[in-house]
C-alpha cells in the first residue's frame, strides 16, 4: 500500500496546475448540464411513479399505474398509432425519394446544374416551420387552396384536407416529407460521393448496367448512411409537433386536436390537465420507442464495419 | 451522332427536366406565400387561384405590422438564438476539449453520461424542466426561455471529437514549453484550430433556436416576449385574419432565414452535414 499523501505529492505542480484548470472551467458547464439536462430527464422516470401535479408535487406514489392507465387511454392509443403511421409514412417516402435523387444527382446530373438542383430541395430544410407550414396551409384550403385547384384540372375530386382527421394526417405527411427530402438528400450524396469511381468503372467494365450499378454497389456500400438516415428520420418523426400544431386544428380551432399525435398528448395532459406524473409515463413510452431505434442503429452499424 | 447517343441524350435531358420540375414543386410553396402575400383580399377567393397577383399590393404588409408586433417577435428570435450559439459554442469548446485532452479522475465518468443525455430528445424531459423553471420562478421570463439551450450534449461530443482530429497533442506541449497558461491556450490557441467545427456548430445552434417552438410555448405567455415562431403561430391561429394578411406575416418570419442561406448556402450545407444532425 502507498502512502496517499506522499502518492498526492509525486503529482507534479504542472499536472496541478491542470487539475486546477479543468476544475475551474468544467464546474460551470457540468453544473448547467447537470441542472438542465441530467436532473429533468431523471425525474421524468421519477414524477411517471408518482401522481404528480404542478402544485401540489410527489403527491401520491402509484408505481406503475400511470404506464397501465396509459395502454387503456383512448387518447394515448390514438395518439401512438397516429404518430407511428405518421413516422413510418414520412420515413418511406422521404427516405426512398431521398435516395432515388440521390442516385441521380451523384451520377448523372452533376456539375452546376446538378448543385443547383441540389439547393432546390435542400431549400425547405432550414426554413423555419411555423411560416411554411402557413403557406401549406393555404395550399390545402378546402374551396380555394391551390392542390384541390390541380386536382380538380386531372379530374380529382376536392378533399377535405384539413377537416377530416385521416386526410389532415395525409397532409401532415405530405408537408414533413417535403420538409425532409432535403436533409435526407444530402446526407445520402456525401455517401454516395464517397464510394470510390473505380468500383462503378470496374462493374461498367463488366457490362453492369445503371440499375445493376445501383443495386449492387451503390445500396449494399451505402447502408450506413442509409440505415443512419432512416433512424434519424423515424426518431424526429416521432417528435413530431409542431406542423401538426399549426395544421391540424379542429372544429373549434384548438390547435393539433384533429391530428392527435404523442407529444401533443404529453402537452395537453402536462399542462392543460396538470397530470405531469400520468405526462411523463408517456414521455417515458416515446422514450423507449427512441431507445429502441438508437439501439438498433448502433448494432447495425457495429455489424456492418466488421 | 449515331442513333443510340442521341436518345441517350435525349433521356438525359429528359432526366434533368424531371429533376428540375421536382426542384420547383420544393420551393412552389415558398413561392406561393410570396405570391399570396402580394394580392389583395377580394383576389384570394378566387377558383383556381392565378399564379401571381392580378394587382399587386403591399396592404397585407401593412396591416400585419398594425395587427401584431413583428418586430418585437424578430428580435426576440434573435436574442435567444445568439445568446443560445454563445454559450453553446462556449460550453461545448470547454467540455469538448476538457474531456479530449485531459485526463482527469471522473471525466470518462461524465462524458458517458454527455453521451447517455445527447440520445434524449428534449420532448421527453420538458414537463419536469418546466416544473424546474417554475421553482425557480423562471416562467414567462426570458431567463426562463434561455437557460434550456445555454447547453447542447451534442455540441460537446462534437467539438470532443473535433479537438481529438484537429488539435494535435505535440502543438500543446509546445505552447506550455513556451510559457502559455493553460487559459490562455483553452480561448486563444485552440479555438483557432476548430474554426471549421465551430462554425457548423453554430449554425446548427443558431437554427436550433430560431426554430425553437414548443419550449417557447410552454414557458411564455407575455406576447411581448415570444420569439417569432410562436409569435406568428399564435397570431394566424386568430380567425379574423386572412390569408394574405398571414402569408405577409410568414413571409416576413422567413426573409432572415432565406437571405442568410442565399448568402451563406454551401457553408450552411457543409456545416450541416459535418454536425450530421440538424435543429
Amino acid at each position: 500500500m502507498t502512502n496517499p499523501v506522499a502518492a498526492v505529492r509525486r503529482v507534479p505542480p504542472r499536472t496541478w496546475a491542470r487539475y486546477r484548470f479543468v476544475a475551474i472551467v468544467l464546474t460551470p458547464v457540468m453544473l448547467l448540464f447537470l441542472y438542465l439536462r441530467v436532473v429533468p430527464t431523471a425525474q421524468a422516470f421519477l414524477m411517471s411513479f408518482f401522481d404528480w401535479k404542478l402544485i401540489k408535487p410527489a403527491d401520491k406514489f402509484v408505481g406503475l399505474d400511470n404506464y397501465v392507465k396509459l395502454l387503456g387511454d383512448h387518447n394515448f392509443r390514438e395518439a401512438f398509432f397516429n404518430t407511428t403511421l405518421f413516422a413510418v409514412a414520412t420515413t418511406i417516402v422521404s427516405v426512398l425519394l431521398a435516395l432515388l435523387l440521390a442516385a441521380f444527382l451523384a451520377r448523372v446530373v452533376t456539375g452546376r446544374l446538378g448543385g443547383a438542383i441540389e439547393l432546390l430541395y435542400f431549400a425547405p430544410v432550414l426554413v423555419p416551420m411555423v411560416p411554411v407550414t402557413l403557406g401549406w396551409r393555404e395550399i390545402f384550403n378546402y374551396d380555394h387552396g391551390i392542390l384541390n385547384s390541380a386536382l380538380g384540372l386531372v379530374g380529382i375530386q376536392k378533399q377535405p384536407w384539413l377537416s377530416d382527421p385521416q386526410m389532415a394526417l395525409v397532409a401532415v405527411i405530405i408537408l414533413s416529407v417535403w420538409k425532409q427530402l432535403g436533409y435526407n438528400l444530402i446526407i445520402l450524396l456525401v455517401g454516395m460521393r464517397a464510394i470510390p469511381r473505380e468500383f462503378h468503372e470496374a462493374a461498367a467494365v463488366d457490362g453492369a448496367g445503371a440499375w445493376s450499378q445501383f443495386r449492387h454497389i451503390t445500396l449494399p456500400l451505402l447502408r450506413p448512411v442509409t440505415l443512419f438516415v432512416i433512424v434519424i428520420t423515424t426518431i424526429s418523426a416521432y417528435n413530431v409537433f409542431t406542423q401538426v400544431y399549426v395544421l391540424a386544428s379542429d372544429v373549434q380551432g384548438s390547435p393539433g386536436r384533429l391530428v392527435r399525435v404523442l407529444v401533443y398528448d404529453i402537452f395537453e395532459n402536462g399542462f392543460r390537465f396538470f397530470k405531469m406524473g400520468y405526462a411523463s409515463a408517456e414521455a417515458v413510452y416515446l422514450f423507449l420507442i427512441i431507445l429502441a431505434l438508437t439501439i438498433i442503429q448502433f448494432r447495425f452499424l457495429r455489424g456492418s464495419s466488421q | 451522332m449515331t442513333a443510340g447517343r442521341l436518345a441517350r441524350r435525349a433521356a438525359h435531358w429528359l432526366l434533368v427536366l424531371l429533376l428540375l420540375l421536382g426542384g420547383i414543386v420544393m420551393v412552389f410553396p415558398l413561392f406561393w406565400l410570396a405570391s399570396t402575400s402580394l394580392r389583395p383580399a377580394p383576389e384570394l377567393n378566387i377558383v383556381p387561384p392565378h399564379l401571381l397577383p392580378d394587382h399587386w399590393t403591399l396592404e397585407n404588409y401593412t396591416k400585419v405590422f398594425a395587427s401584431a408586433p413583428m418586430f418585437t417577435y424578430l428580435w426576440n428570435s434573435f436574442v435567444f438564438a445568439t445568446v443560445s450559439t454563445v454559450f453553446i459554442l462556449l460550453t461545448s469548446t470547454i467540455a469538448g476539449y476538457v474531456f479530449a485532452k485531459f485526463k482527469v479522475p471522473g471525466n470518462n465518468l461524465l462524458f458517458m453520461l454527455v453521451l447517455a443525455t445527447a440520445i434524449v430528445p428534449f420532448e421527453i424531459y420538458m414537463v419536469p424542466l418546466f416544473t424546474q423553471m417554475n421553482a425557480l420562478g423562471l416562467v414567462n421570463k426570458p431567463l426562463g426561455l434561455f437557460l434550456p439551450f445555454l447547453v447542447l450534449s451534442y455540441g460537446i461530443f462534437f467539438m470532443r471529437q473535433n479537438t481529438m482530429t484537429s488539435v494535435p497533442d505535440e502543438l500543446l506541449d509546445a505552447a506550455r514549453i513556451d510559457g502559455m497558461g493553460e487559459f490562455a491556450i483553452a480561448f486563444r490557441l485552440v479555438p483557432r484550430l476548430l474554426a471549421p467545427a465551430l462554425f457548423a456548430l453554430a449554425i446548427l445552434a443558431f437554427i436550433q433556436a430560431w426554430t425553437a417552438f414548443i419550449w417557447p410555448l410552454l414557458i411564455l405567455n407575455d406576447p411581448k416576449l415570444f420569439p417569432m415562431e410562436v409569435g406568428l403561430s399564435q397570431f394566424a391561429n386568430n380567425f379574423s385574419v386572412d390569408f394574405g394578411v398571414t402569408s405577409a406575416g410568414a413571409v416576413i418570419a422567413l426573409l432572415p432565414t432565406i437571405i442568410a442561406f442565399l448568402i451563406l448556402r454551401r457553408r450552411i450545407v457543409d456545416g450541416i452535414t459535418l454536425t450530421g444532425i440538424k435543429g
